[in-house]
């Protein structure tokens, strides 16, 4: 082997002093870093992938791990990760495959925009004491009303509204799929979105029977693949959505590799146990956007116009044109995700290097939109890399109606984002289908912590909007005022047409 | 109950899908459909194991796209993906059908007597007893069932057609087979796609639905069942397992 070994990524170190030898490590390390030999614990470092599940269930505080134990030469062009890579495709050839989203060091926008807040002029509005509406409507506005007043004094609306969405919160849990989490981690979400009037995404799984009860809060999922989709399953859920691409692979479809297309996997994606579910890179009934109208007036015709239907893109360059045509597609909403969305496996190549910043792309599917005078055809919904409430607040500031939240809300349940979910070997029992580790999440503990974070960053908002003197979300959304950017670029500041600091 | 009549002459599909559900609903079991140009969506989601719908004229794309249960018969060509995710029941055309015919169909059965255009049977699936077939009479364009993972495609080649003579037959197939009279010239095989003679245990079972396919048309099916049929199915059952390497 003319390579040999890389130097180990995590070191995982046993203060023997503290260590009493319970073995609550090795029960729950996944990844087979723990050992009793002799009756001593060893520990095999070159397993471990940093996920925390021993440590965080160490009686003792007995485990420590360090990242990147061993240092390379340094050098700016030869990064640690390019050269690894490279070993990695030169012992395999390869296209190397990973869990979660861009890992890249690229600028974070979010983090160059400060939000402002109301002093002496007009005063900031005490959201304990005045009501504060968060609620949001997703789907199509009618661009006027027409109505017919009787002689009885009653007054009728005549425009025929389209059906939209009611949320609470402008927080919804964004499409990850039975198959790439677990059923018990499906079903926390789908108790967290019930208890918060939110609504979750099915993702391309299909849904499960046990997740029937929760089905006015799901939005079932159609993607190129067609796993689960029936006539049932689209009258189940409370909107449908078609989704063309994603944030952390644009461009490209998914797989779900044999393994985890276990028996209950198998029945919700109708496809035999043990066989590839793979959804292809385009849909095969969409190669044009006259195609996409007819996939959405397909699926409304389907459903008796009941149901919004929303499409979700990946952000990239021409997300801006792309978005002006899906409004004119009949679509209700338009669903932009950023290149820092999470998934349960993407080519590394893509998930680091395709696609653009959920910050630009909102904000520039928002302006044009209003150019072209339809930006009440379709709502805005932000994904793939919203982390706190102050992303959410300076999304919708850049023009969107809300949000999908993703790893935040797995990360409510214990994930480490450690970004091994493509191992399907997840010890959270989050991205993993074996029974052994899927019964380590508990769904109804699970549901609490997520709601707890939904309701804990809506409260955030809620006091955001009142320092800046704001009541309502809709005097939120879009308000490009509220923002400045922070070092910025004139260029990017022209693209979010947000003013510099001090300006 | 009677046999409820439409005439679609100039309505728009909405209205016409509705006049064909309330029928439905009322209980109909025979729905005539006159005079179809170009209305899409036909029968689109509609239940109904016993119902039979007969279209006369030319429907528009999406002809019966998830319907489950319903026998649907066409006397005319159809357009873009007939069958498009159907999940039971019969779509029977008396004509040709335009591109991705029987798109990701999951369930029942598509008979097209002429031909069908590109990507014929693309991405069709199976379930349990669920299992998908589409009979095609004449020729396929290219992508013949590409990405197929499941089901049964059967390409007859009639009145003296090749079946398919065009790239990327099973390309990415994973699942399910296909079946062509006579044989696929191998330069025309996609990805992952292997080709072999149709065994006897084999035609047994495509026996009875060649048999079904002529009783539908009024065809002599003796011609179709005496002659050589080859089969193309998955060369692995994981044709992308071995592209990744874990980072």
């Amino acid at each position: 082997m003319s390579i040999g070994s890389t130097p180990l990524r995590f070191k995982v170190e046993l203060d023997t002093d503290r260590c009493m030898s319970c073995g609550r490590c090795i029960e729950n390390c996944s990844y087979g870093v723990f050992q009793r030999k002799d009756n001593k614990i060893v520990v095999n470092s070159r397993n471990c992938v940093a996920c925390h599940r021993c440590l965080a269930f160490c009686p003792r505080d007995a485990i420590d791990i360090y990242e990147k134990p061993t240092d390379y030469r340094s050098h700016p062009v030869w990064t640690r990760e390019v050269r690894e890579a490279v070993f990695n495709q030169a012992k395999t050839g390869k296209i190397i495959v990973a869990g979660m989203g861009n890992v890249l060091p690229y600028p974070i926008i979010f983090d160059q925009l400060v939000l402002d807040a109301c002093q002496v002029t007009n005063p900031s509005i005490d959201p304990l004491r005045e009501p504060m509406e968060l609620r949001t409507y997703l789907g199509k506005k009618p661009a006027a009303l027409f109505v017919k007043e009787h002689k009885n004094g009653d007054t009728e609306l005549l425009t025929k509204l389209a059906p939209n969405l009611k949320i609470e919160t402008p927080i919804m849990i964004g499409h990850m799929s039975y198959g790439a989490i677990s059923l018990n981690a499906q079903t926390a979400l789908a108790k967290a979105v019930t208890k918060m009037g939110t609504f979750m995404g099915t993702g391309e799984g299909g849904l499960h029977e046990s997740l029937y009860p929760y089905q006015s809060h799901m939005i079932v999922q159609v993607a190129s693949g067609r796993f689960g989709v029936d006539i049932n399953y689209l009258e189940r859920g409370a909107a449908i959505e078609i989704k063309i691409g994603q944030g952390a692979k644009p461009g490209i479809g998914g797989h779900l590799p044999g393994e985890k297309v276990c028996a209950d996997v198998s029945c919700t994606r109708m496809i035999p146990e043990g066989s590839d579910a793979i959804s292809p890179a385009p849909h095969h009934d969409i190669y044009s956007i006259e195609d996409l109208k007819q996939l959405v007036h397909s699926l409304k015709e389907a459903t008796e116009w009941k149901k919004p239907v929303f499409v979700k893109i990946a952000a990239v360059h021409n997300s801006a044109a792309i978005a002006a045509g899906i409004a004119r597609s009949g679509a209700d909403a338009v669903v932009v995700d950023g290149f820092r969305g999470g998934t349960g496996a993407a080519p590394r190549v893509f998930r680091d290097h395709v696609g653009i910043p959920v910050e630009a792309a909102v904000a520039s599917v928002d302006a044009k939109l209003r150019q072209q005078g339809i930006r009440n055809e379709v709502s805005i919904i932000a994904s793939g890399g919203i982390r706190q409430s102050a992303d959410i607040a300076k999304i919708i500031c850049l023009g969107a109606d809300a949000v999908y939240i993703g790893t935040s809300a797995l990360v409510a349940m214990g994930c480490r984002v450690c970004g091994t979910c493509n191992r399907g070997v997840c010890a959270w029992g989050i991205a993993t289908q074996k029974p052994e580790l899927t019964k380590r999440l508990d769904p109804e503990t699970n549901a609490v912590q997520v709601a707890n974070l939904i309701h804990a960053w809506t409260d955030e908002i809620a006091e955001l909007m009142g320092a800046a003197g704001i009541n309502s979300i809709e005097s939120l959304r879009g308000n490009r005022d509220r923002l400045r950017g922070y070092m910025l670029d004139e260029g990017l500041l022209k693209v979010l047409d947000v003013k510099t600091v001090g300006a | 109950m009677t046999a409820v009549r439409i005439d679609a002459k100039e309505l728009h599909y909405t209205p016409l899908n509705q006049q064909i559900r309330k029928a439905i609903c009322d209980g109909t079991k025979e729905i005539i459909i006159d005079n179809v140009l170009g209305q899409r969506f036909i029968g689109d989601g509609i239940r109904g194991d016993d119902v039979t719908l007969t279209v006369n004229g030319v429907p528009g794309g999406d002809l019966a796209m998830f319907m489950s249960g319903p026998t649907l018969i066409v006397h005319g060509n159809a357009d873009h993906a007939p069958g498009n995710t159907m999940d039971k029941g019969r779509l029977i055309i008396h004509g040709s059908g335009g591109d991705a015919t029987a798109h990701s169909m999951r369930g029942g059965r598509v008979y097209v007597r002429d031909s069908i255009g590109y990507r014929g049977g693309i991405h069709m699936k199976q379930y349990m007893e669920k299992r998908p077939i589409l009979v095609v009479g004449g020729s396929a364009r290219a992508f013949l069932g590409e990405y197929m993972a499941g089901g049964l495609l059967i390409v007859l080649g009639m009145n003296g057609q090749v079946p398919v003579a065009e790239r990327g037959v099973g390309s990415g197939i994973h699942g399910g087979e296909i079946f062509v009279r006579g044989t696929v010239d191998e330069k025309y095989l996609g990805v992952g796609a292997k080709q072999l003679p149709a065994t006897a245990e084999q035609m047994a079972m495509i026996k009875p639905i060649i048999e079904d396919f002529a009783k539908a048309f009024g065809i002599d099916p003796a011609p179709l069942l005496f002659a050589g049929y080859s089969r193309i199915a998955a060369a692995s059952a994981r044709p992308f397992a071995n592209k990744y390497t874990p980072e």
